[in-house]
């Protein structure tokens, strides 16, 4: 029993969707990633009763490559937070009549498979792969079933592509330099190798480049609110639940482990960018007219000071964002829903065009105030303990850099209860909102439950991720 | 030797298989023969022999070359029946050049002496010629022929003239004599001197910038099945043949010679790609994104003495995703008259299995993973950073992004516009090549090994 046939459920998963026709995709897709997701909480109970799931065998002989999928808890904790979305996502979006939906359903099962395919990878380029798999079914989700004009959705689509390529070109380069070094492509090795403080530079900037475009950090973000506002929600969903994930996730897995000297050295710089990205997202979503828009600019804001936590390469900075990361994901994802379930219902995502929900809409509009909330880090939601950690861990690398990043959690209440006032409440709209369905109102339940279960209760995930990032850090340590 | 002799015999069969009237059984035959042909040349793979007063040399790397150039071939005479419908009475003729274009290949890989190495390419140069302007009612087709012609006859006197000269200066047209005497200390100016022309004559014919002028031309004038043979297997031809003349002369180990090559290989590169995002005929897209996988496989040069394995390895994976690009273009642009990427439009709707492929094949030409491109490049990229030449791999990695621009131009083009026209109906060759050299394609990259195993 171990990972690897959770990788190969989800490629099986993929092709039953495509090949069921496309009546019962969705049906299918959901079955698929439901039990996928059951299998991998089994593999989650094994390995936390000490067994190894983790699977090892040699795959190239030259160059040397392995196929390693390696299982820690980081690694365990993000594959469960992106089988625990996937369902989430493809359930959510019955409603949605997708054209072609057999092609839709089979590809977000592959880009689950190539996400946990880069979280579990311990081999260069067994990562690099899975990397790169991973943007193929979100560039064809975007550019097929988006929304808007097709000409400029294809503009910022393409753009996405090649930025995001042109990142991780950097980081390939940087994997055949390493090449060199250890004769491997494994992490293990890289984790102990001792590079000269030139090379960790240039190799921690060549990465940097891959997952500052990811993540995306300032000033690398331009893609970004393009591509969330013209992708469909499911894809939106993917992006920025799931993906932008894998970019902070290999910031913690593989560049600070193989260049650890440099993150040390500018420690102010990179913590400073991520500070200065919470704070500019901020200000940019304060003035954003469209509510999906607004979402991005947060998750921009949010994802910086997620960074700027992980570059204080304190262990509350690694356990702070990592939790960080776990709610954002949940939090990002219900918050686009309830944008699309407005959008299903008004055909319109412009904050001013809204108003006036609450009375057609209570269920609706509780749950979305609970998501807001949680949004916006009040206690107890999960949120809340991210960013309380972080914000600790910032505020022992520099106390001001805190304080700026404190601010933003006002900045964010502020927007966030704005946009909720101007959407939801206020004059009853003269059109007819219907009130959640079934489908949708599980959706948002079972996110809400996960967002104040762990907010009440985080434990599990702090031991589950805790001594993976420990290992980390020693890693990080070893030059001094 | 046994190879050469087989492929010529089945050339001959073709023209015979005219006189005698069995003009339909000429491609299955022919298929069915290479494949025997391809069976018996890998037999010979662990059994290295030379023949003629080492006229001919059988060794792994001719052997794994042979092999590539007749699955190409296959793939090409697949393609034939379908693009020759209207010209049938010609059929044999076509066949029967292009197999004699293979011997010139395999020739070109097999030699032991310069003097069978330039009958080689003056096989395989004559045939394509021949081939380019083979649509003879068609004036680009002429003009492409003439241009090809004329361009190639000037690089092969250079090559004929520095073989002259290194013969001057060695007194032995045998290679392995001539690797020997290479290795003394005193070495007379011309034998240099006809190194570099014969470097020249080889860049003209793999195209590389700045001997490349010709390509974009021919490559759109000539027929699309000949462009395909051009831009396939007479490329990795010339490629896998620049090598083994390189390397059995040492000159890899020279430095000004490696700035040399330092310098084309960054050019062809950029220039290959930054004049590809301007194309809006894909056949001249594909010309000059051939060009600049040209720069990419002559950093293999770099590091001459192990290469050989990546080398294989790039010319597979280049010239498979390559021949299925072709197949699909084969389909899309019949009846057309020019290759504009429009006739791409809306491919996705109605071919979705043929746009599938071409997306593939892109991806793969691309370096994106999964796909054999991908491994090829990676190969080289580790290859040339431990020889030391880290500036060409940042070269390259920049280049790959601006590939992916006129790459997913196409993309773009069968997935985001509306179709023109109806489906027409697809030979199942066109659909049993564009599939099989892409699942090849992905073979190869998910077990490298099967490669790399034949040379090492």
């Amino acid at each position: 029993m171990n990972v690897l046939l959770l990788l190969i459920l989800l490629l099986v998963g993929a092709l039953a969707t495509f090949f069921a026709g496309d009546k019962l995709a969705s049906k299918v897709a959901l079955f698929f990633s439901v039990a996928i997701f059951s299998y991998a909480l089994m593999l989650l109970n094994q390995f936390n009763i000490g067994y190894d799931v983790s699977y090892i065998s040699p795959w190239i002989s030259n160059p040397k490559v392995f196929m390693i999928l390696q299982a820690d808890g980081l690694s365990m904790a993000m594959v469960i937070l992106t089988l625990a979305l996937t369902p989430i996502i493809i359930f959510s979006s019955f409603a949605n009549n997708f054209n072609n939906s057999k092609t839709i359903y089979a590809l977000i099962l592959f880009m689950a498979f190539a996400m946990c395919g880069t979280f579990l990878a311990g081999d260069g380029i067994l990562y690099y792969m899975f990397w790169e798999l991973s943007l193929i079914p979100i560039y064809f989700i975007a550019l097929i079933w988006g929304n808007g004009d097709a000409e400029e959705r294809k503009k910022a689509v393409v753009k996405f592509f090649i930025y995001t390529i042109a990142g991780s070109l950097f980081m390939l380069a940087a994997f055949a330099y390493l090449y060199t070094k250890t004769h491997n492509f494994l992490l293990s090795d890289y984790a102990m190798s001792n590079l000269t403080v030139t090379e960790q530079f240039w190799i921690f900037l060549a990465f940097f480049l891959a997952y500052a475009i990811k993540i995306p950090l300032i000033p690398f973000h331009s893609w970004q609110a393009n591509v969330y506002q013209k992708a469909p929600t499911v894809g939106t969903m993917l992006l920025s639940g799931i993906m932008l994930k894998m970019g902070l996730y290999s910031v913690l897995r593989w560049q600070l482990q193989i260049a650890p000297l440099t993150a040390k050295t500018y420690i102010y710089i990179f913590v400073g960018i991520g500070i200065a990205g919470t704070i500019y997202g901020s200000i940019v979503a304060l003035r954003q007219k469209d509510l999906k828009r607004l979402l991005a600019y947060s998750s921009l804001a949010h994802v910086g000071l997620i960074t700027a936590g992980a570059y204080t390469l304190t262990v509350d900075g690694l356990i702070g964002a990592v939790l960080q990361m776990i709610a954002h994901g949940f939090v990002i994802v219900g918050l686009f829903l309830s944008a699309e379930i407005i959008n299903r219902r008004y055909q319109t995502n412009t904050i001013i065009d809204l108003g006036g929900i609450r009375a057609h809409a209570p269920k609706f509009t509780s749950l979305f105030m609970l998501l807001v909330l949680a949004s916006v880090a009040l206690p107890p939601t999960f949120n809340f303990i991210g960013e309380f950690t972080v914000l600790y861990s910032v505020s022992q690398i520099n106390i001001w850099f805190a304080i700026l990043g404190g601010t933003t959690i006002i900045l964010g209440a502020y927007y966030m209860l704005k946009m909720f006032q101007t959407t939801m409440l206020g004059e009853t709209n003269t059109k007819v909102f219907s009130d959640i369905t079934l489908n949708e109102g599980i959706s948002l339940s079972i996110i809400v439950a996960v967002l104040f279960f762990f907010g009440l209760y985080p434990n599990p995930i702090i031991e589950l991720i805790s001594p993976s990032l420990e290992s980390i850090l020693m890693s990080i340590n070893r030059f001094s | 030797m046994n190879t050469l002799i087989a492929i010529i015999g089945l050339g001959v069969l073709c023209l015979l298989f005219e006189i005698m009237n069995f003009r339909k059984a000429i491609i299955p035959v022919t298929i069915l023969g290479l494949m025997g042909i391809l069976g018996l040349t890998l037999s010979e793979l662990n059994s290295p022999a030379t023949y003629h007063n080492n006229m001919i040399v059988v060794n792994k790397f001719s052997v794994a070359f042979s092999s590539l150039f007749i699955v190409l071939t296959i793939f090409l005479v697949a393609l034939s029946h379908n693009f020759y419908e209207k010209h049938q009475t010609k059929i044999s003729d076509y066949i029967a050049i292009k197999i004699f274009l293979l011997s010139g290949a395999v020739a070109m890989v097999s030699f032991g002496n310069l003097s069978m190495f330039f009958l080689g390419i003056e096989i395989l140069s004559i045939s394509l010629y021949v081939l380019a302007a083979s649509d003879r009612m068609n004036i680009k087709s002429n003009e492409a022929g003439l241009k090809y012609f004329l361009m190639g006859s000037f690089a092969s006197g250079i090559l004929l003239f520095g073989i002259c000269l290194i013969y001057g200066a060695m007194g032995t047209f045998d290679i392995i004599e001539i690797s020997e005497l290479s290795q003394s200390a005193e070495l007379p100016s011309w034998f240099f001197i006809g190194i570099v022309l014969l470097t020249i004559g080889m860049l003209f014919k793999i195209a590389a910038v700045p001997f490349h002028f010709w390509a974009p031309d021919v490559y759109q004038g000539a027929p699309a099945l000949t462009t395909a043979t051009m831009s396939t297997l007479a490329k990795v031809v010339a490629m896998a043949s620049l090598y083994k003349l390189l390397t059995a002369m040492n000159v890899e180990i020279t430095y000004g010679f490696q700035v040399v090559i330092v310098v084309i290989s960054i050019a062809s590169m950029t220039v290959g790609n930054i004049m590809a995002l301007k194309q809006t005929n894909v056949k001249r897209m594909l010309a000059f994104s051939g060009i600049s996988h040209a720069g990419f496989m002559l950093m293999a040069l770099l590091s001459a003495t192990t290469a050989a394995g990546s080398l294989l390895y790039y010319a597979t994976a280049y010239s498979l995703a390559g021949i299925a690009a072709f197949a699909v273009l084969l389909y899309v642009c019949k009846d057309k008259g020019n290759e504009e990427i429009s006739h791409f439009n809306g491919l996705g709707k109605t071919n979705p299995i043929l746009a599938a492929v071409l997306t593939a094949s892109l991806l793969s030409m691309a370096g994106i993973p999964v796909f054999a491109g991908f491994f090829a490049k990676l190969m080289l990229f580790t290859q040339t950073i431990e020889s030391g030449y880290l500036i060409v791999v940042i070269a390259a990695v920049i280049n790959s992004i601006i590939s992916v621009g006129y790459y997913f131009k196409l993309i773009l083009a069968m997935y985001t516009k509306d179709a023109v026209e109806e489906k027409q109906a697809t030979p199942f060759a066109v659909y049993a090549v564009a599939v099989l050299a892409i699942v090849i394609n992905l073979i190869i990259s998910l077990y490298p090994t099967l490669i790399m195993h034949l040379l090492s």
